[in-house]
């Protein structure tokens, strides 16, 4: 079998520049899960250095499997045994446990950091899958188990993993008697939940540049709504606007040139694009409405937009070489910030029915409109790099907290933050 | 339904200028009438020396920036201090309750303080004096999702 090594080298730069809090991390609860998961056997990492390791490696892995809801890993306490390596692996046991697969690893101290060697067996079949290497430094252990983690999941279910992304969030705690505001970046699971930035002032709208290394957002923190590009490795930072009115929503370009956004300097909210080379703004849209929350299909030759120039709010798609304006929702009458699926063929929108906020799918093609959540309250979907998942924002009592959904609606997990209220996720995009 | 800006503008003029007539405030409103040319600054009954504070606090319903017609009566008062008043911007802070989107709601929330600012200015208020900012849904006067604490977000603040 192939070995393969992945090197974990931006993580590296990324952990070093922020600073971690841990009191402000959110614990994932699972709440729904598909309904023929793959039983996967996850068994504990043989470590081969001294001492005792920061983190459980195997345990990360079984839980970032487990979050897709595709696969369902074994309890460590139903194990008969703990085998290190393919050859030590019993089928028999492990069939009478309805294991499908079982993963094995061995984790060894090396110059800078931990090597590990993992296996994928498949039980039915009696054969080894795979056997891969991951290396990481000294503080990526949790790292090397979501590089473990995408390829075995992407091994079982053929769909490339998305463990070892990231989000950017939004929290709002009291200090003082006073709101305070953080921008937030946490793995995808909810770990290592660091600090960007605080403000006094509302943060809101952050978007990440395609190649993961900045954010976009609005801050309030000059009095009125302004925005910033921020690097999330040097900390350097440029605020980009400063009209009068709204300077909202901006939306990185696919190819990461132009920033889509909102502002109101003509008298209303119009779509503009920002073309970050040049300085450059064009305006997009000439409509008495309110035109907001723009985001671009993959291609890059079109935006969708919420407007309400048809009386309330709906999703519309603008053509940027001809800039006609077509319509793209008819049902219900509320439909609102879109975000375009990784292969242009789905549309993520907060959508109302019944009085109720929540969030909804709509094939593109056929029109066809799918509520995905029961929670309430719902609002700004972001979609996973590999188009499987999405987080969004919603209550649970009077707080606010982060959630996931399958887009097939079958799996569903929510993240509480044990701090504040957290909202905005933004899903990075893949960083290779 | 919900009327364009401009129908909503034009609806407003109307009912700022039926507003100003059918007033029996005893204080000068007949100048509210007068748009095109400035108030002349005449020093006339400085009555509001001692003056009471008034609201400063203005709602609307869900999705909407029309003006309510107890909102046009405060309005007009704050209108005569300002004429009165020599300096200083007014800062007309548009907001919006939780539901719906986040950056839906900064553009609402614009557009509630807008139809404050353009009541204002037929009123005879000096739109140079007058700061528009939407702070959305971001910063609630009342925390929970009550039906009460949403009408008491949907609000423009003037300050």
């Amino acid at each position: 079998m192939m070995k393969k090594t992945v090197s974990l080298l931006f993580t590296t730069l990324l952990g070093c520049v922020l600073a971690v809090s841990a009191q402000a991390q959110l614990v994932v609860e699972i709440d729904d899960g598909t309904d023929n998961p793959t039983p996967v056997a996850v068994v504990p990492f043989d470590w081969s250095g001294s001492g005792v390791l920061a983190e459980d490696v195997a345990s990360i892995v079984s839980s970032d499997l487990r979050r897709s809801g595709l696969i369902a890993p074994i309890p460590r306490t139903d194990m008969l045994s703990f085998p290190k390596t393919p050859e030590e692996v019993s089928f028999r046991d492990w069939r009478i446990l309805g294991a499908e697969y079982v993963v094995t690893g061995r984790i060894q101290p090396q110059a800078s950091g931990y090597l590990l060697s993992f296996d994928l067996v498949n039980i039915f079949g009696q054969r080894k899958v795979f056997t891969k290497q991951v290396t990481g430094g000294a503080q990526q252990l949790r790292d090397i188990a979501h590089r473990a983690a995408d390829e075995i999941f992407e091994a079982i279910t053929g769909i490339r993993g998305a463990f070892g992304t990231q989000m950017v969030y939004v929290q709002e705690t009291q200090r003082g008697g006073q709101p305070s505001y953080a921008l937030m970046l946490s793995d995808i699971d909810g770990a290592r939940a660091r600090q960007i930035r605080r403000f006094s002032a509302p943060v809101m709208s952050p978007s990440w540049s395609p190649n993961g290394q900045e954010v976009a957002y609005v801050s309030f923190e000059t009095g009125r709504p302004a925005i910033f590009r921020e690097n999330l490795r040097s900390g350097a930072r440029q605020q980009l606007t400063n009209f009068k009115g709204l300077n909202s929503s901006p939306t990185w370009s696919p190819d990461g040139s132009k920033l889509a956004m909102v502002l109101s300097k003509d008298g209303n909210p119009e779509i503009y694009v920002l073309d970050l080379a040049t300085g450059r703004f064009t305006r997009m849209t000439r409509h008495f409405s309110i035109d907001t929350e723009p985001n671009w299909m993959p291609d890059g030759k079109s935006l969708v937009f919420t407007s309400d120039r048809g009386g309330k709010p709906q999703i519309y798609q603008l053509t940027l070489a001809t800039g006609q304006v077509d319509r793209l929702t008819f049902d219900g009458d509320y439909n609102a910030r879109p975000r375009v699926s990784p292969d242009g063929k789905t549309l993520v929108m907060v959508h109302r029915s019944r009085g109720v906020f929540t969030i909804a799918t709509m094939d593109i093609v056929s029109g066809r409109m799918r509520v995905l959540t029961e929670t309430r309250l719902d609002e700004s979907p972001s979609i996973a790099p590999n188009g499987a998942m999405l987080m969004y924002a919603t209550k649970r009592g009077s707080k606010g907290i982060l959630a996931a959904v399958s887009l097939d609606a079958g799996v569903k997990y929510s993240l509480p933050s044990q701090q504040g209220n957290v909202r905005e996720p933004a899903w990075s995009p893949y960083f290779d | 339904m919900f009327k364009s800006v401009k129908t909503g503008l034009g609806l407003a003029c109307v009912l700022a200028v039926m507003a100003g007539c059918s007033s029996t405030d005893t204080e000068d409103t007949g100048n509210a009438m007068v748009d095109t040319t400035p108030p002349p600054v005449v020093e006339e009954t400085p009555v509001q020396e001692v003056a009471v504070p008034l609201d400063n606090v203005v709602y609307f319903d869900f999705d909407q920036s029309l003006l309510k017609p107890s909102t046009r009566e405060l309005l007009i008062k704050h209108a005569d201090r300002m004429r009165a008043a020599t300096t200083g911007t007014v800062r007309l802070e548009g907001h919006a309750d939780e539901l719906g989107t986040r950056e839906y709601n900064l553009a609402l929330g614009e557009r509630r303080a807008n139809a404050v600012r353009d009541f204002l200015v037929l009123q005879g208020v000096n739109a140079a004096n007058l700061e528009v900012i939407s702070y959305g849904e971001e910063r609630p006067a009342q925390e929970g999702s009550s039906e009460s604490a949403r009408a008491m977000n949907r609000r423009v603040v003037i300050n």
